[in-house]
């Protein structure tokens, strides 16, 4: 999915370390389709045991609503590979997340989806957390996230990865084009297993 | 050449393709597949007419959502039963050999590699799952992807990957009775914490990892994304060797002959050179470790079995406090108080951390000639066919029944609660697997974090145990 600029509120989800099992729990993994895990986004911590929505949290509060970047504490993502936590972030209206730092896969899944993972320094960070709610525009192009007070923040982001959300391309097609090269590479191997021997 | 790594040498042997302004194109040698992140991969291929490049190098099985429950009763769960179906379809469709429920093949996804021979030294080896670093046990380059990235290497056998740094986590010296694999990377998660390895490749080394066997090297591997590290491997030595000869897939095949001198060959090749430089170091003293047990809602809350819930107030960084507040809020402890003698309502030993057969018999050793305590309940789920046939023939199976456990079927099961198995809201477990995340065995589930031996000696008492004391 293109991303070139984005201009939202933020919703503040404190903590550090938000794994992807509270992202989206695994009960909401048996699917064989990238259909409805918007409705298991942080289930557990949006709703209470009986399906009604804890008025605290964040994301139920009704400022939340129409937010496109969520702001969160350092390592977001960490744990488990599941890309269904992209996916159901995207589900649910947003296009970016900043923190401090990203775990390595959720960081690479995210990208591969136009989600935007956006790595800010402590005092900007600190900014943001203070301040939820707040307008914020990231603009990709420029690798710059404006806060709140106006200042604008770099962030850093693969190169590779920046020219295809910019392009609206996914990695695959560059892939295939490289099929010369895979069987240059293919005919050379030595040692290979064979799975259907 | 100058000196390098194993990772680096993995690395190396595998670049495709290395264009400007764009990561490198990865050869991979081995795909494994499972129900959970492969269908929308699947999908992407039929809806862009593409197949699958190399069925050859791809192996697939049910793990996740399969019930660990009598094979001969019908999964109940209908959601569940359609992900299982679908992933018959998908590997008949493309033409991949698929270890289904009924296979005497099937297991956890990390656990039939390595014991098909699979998993080879040198190898780059990849699962749309995160503890794909199991196989790092071997001396291959081993790590877990998401979807998108399941569905590139379906249809072109490689990845666009940037290179990982690599970390040497030294662990010298002896373990004491009692201690073990899972003590090493509980230690080593609590030292540096759960983003500790973000962005690294950790190869364990030092005379305390030679010292493991293959299936212990496997436990360590498992939990290197608990630390945040992409990867971890162990490099290959006579152990690898001795485990890997004979198996079914390993080079040459039951017989060896020239193939398997050739491997050998080449995989001796593979570790690091003397005067290789890491990126970052931990070294550990094996003589120093105790059991070790988690406390909290990551992996990285641990302490020694002896020791004492770490107090909020005693942390300088606020974010850190808030975190730890937040951990024992949810699991209801107190700080400055032992762990040891807490309550336990459930055990659980297995998934792909402590699931093989020198797990079982671990668990086995104490719970022999003992009863598990009437307070809790416990599960013993072999992480494949194999190793239940195998405990089986051991007589294990008896030991556990007798003991008042349960001895099930294959399967992931209550490491992450997909398949029925899983926590009442509030009740504790004292768990084998990887994860101590908030719900992660069952909605309002608690996990303690620890080894198989720590484990049975919790179920026979009905608290947290130091395992030494039955010993």
């Amino acid at each position: 999915m293109k991303f070139e600029t984005l201009t939202s509120k933020t919703v503040v989800v404190p903590g550090e370390n938000i794994d992807t099992d509270q992202i989206i729990p695994a009960r909401y993994l048996k699917s064989i389709s990238k259909d409805g895990l918007g409705e298991g986004l942080f289930r557990d911590w949006r709703y209470n045991a009986d399906g009604t929505p804890k008025p605290d949290f964040p994301l139920n509060k009704p400022e939340a609503k129409g937010a496109q970047i969520l702001v969160a504490g350092d390592n977001f993502g960490c744990g488990s590979s599941r890309e269904h936590a992209p996916w159901a972030l995207l589900q649910s209206g947003f296009r970016a997340v900043i923190s401090t730092s990203f775990a390595d896969i959720f960081k690479g899944n995210s990208l591969k989806n136009g989600l935007l993972p956006v790595i800010v320094p402590a005092d900007a960070h600190a900014e943001l957390l203070a301040s939820p709610g707040a307008v914020v525009k990231v603009d990709l192009a420029s690798q710059t996230v404006t806060l709140p007070s106006g200042r604008g923040v770099k962030f850093p982001i693969d190169s590779f990865a920046k020219q295809c959300l910019l392009d609206g391309v996914d990695e695959l097609g560059y892939m295939l084009q490289q099929d010369q090269a895979i069987r240059a590479f293919e005919a050379k191997r030595v040692g290979s297993v064979n799975t259907l021997a | 050449m100058s000196a390098r790594t194993i990772v680096e040498k993995i690395w190396d042997s595998h670049v495709v393709s290395q264009r400007a302004g764009a990561p490198a194109l990865l050869y991979i040698d081995l795909h494994l597949c499972h129900e959970v992140t492969s269908p929308q991969a699947f999908t992407m291929l039929r809806e862009r007419g593409l197949k699958v490049r190399r069925p050859d190098l791809t192996i697939a099985t049910m793990d996740h959502s399969t019930p660990t429950t009598s094979r001969d009763l019908p999964v109940l769960d209908p959601i569940g039963a359609a992900q299982l179906d679908q992933m018959e379809k998908n590997c008949l469709d493309f033409g991949i050999r698929l270890y289904n429920r009924m296979s005497d093949h099937q297991g956890i996804v990390h656990v039939i590699g390595p014991e098909q021979g699979l998993t080879q030294p040198g190898m780059t080896i990849v699962c749309g799952d995160s503890h794909t670093a199991t196989h790092g046990a071997f001396g291959a380059l081993a790590f877990g992807i998401g979807t998108s990235q399941v569905g590139h290497v379906l249809a072109t056998q490689c990845l666009l990957q940037t290179p990982s740094e690599t970390y040497a986590i030294r662990v010298n010296g002896a373990l004491k009775p009692g201690v073990g694999a899972k003590d090493i990377i509980l230690t080593v998660i609590a030292r540096i914490g759960i983003g500790g390895g973000t962005g690294c490749v950790f190869e364990y080394t030092g005379s305390a990892i030679r010292a493991l066997s293959i299936e212990e090297r496997m436990t360590v591997c498992n939990m290197s994304i608990e630390a945040g590290a992409r990867a971890g491997l162990v490099a290959p030595d006579d152990t690898t060797y001795q485990y890997l000869a004979g198996r079914e897939f390993a080079p040459g095949g039951k017989k060896g002959g020239a193939d398997w001198d050739a491997a050998l060959a080449r995989w001796r090749q593979l570790p690091t050179d003397d005067d290789a430089v890491y990126a970052k170091e931990l070294t550990l003293d094996a003589g120093e470790l105790e059991p070790m047990v988690t406390f909290g809602t990551n992996p990285g809350m641990g302490i020694p079995v002896t020791g004492r819930i770490p107090d909020p107030a005693s942390m300088s960084n606020p974010l850190e406090r808030s975190d730890l507040v937040k951990a024992l809020k949810y699991m209801d402890l107190e700080p400055g108080k032992p762990l040891a003698g807490h309550p336990v309502n459930v055990v659980f030993v297995g998934s792909c951390t402590n699931s093989r057969i020198s797990d079982l018999r671990a668990a086995a050793s104490v719970i022999k000639g003992r009863k598990v305590s009437p307070h809790v309940r416990m599960l013993v789920v072999p992480g494949s066919q194999q190793v239940k046939k195998q405990a089986e023939a051991e007589g294990l199976d008896k030991i556990f029944r007798e003991a008042g456990a349960d001895f099930r079927e294959a399967g992931c099961s209550m490491c992450l609660a997909m398949n029925g198995d899983q926590l009442e809201p509030g009740e504790y477990s004292v768990s084998t697997s990887n994860r101590n995340f908030e719900g992660r065995q069952g909605k309002g589930g608690r996990t303690f974090l620890a080894s198989p031996l720590t484990a049975a000696a919790s179920a026979v008492m009905g608290v947290v145990t130091d395992v030494r004391t039955l010993l």
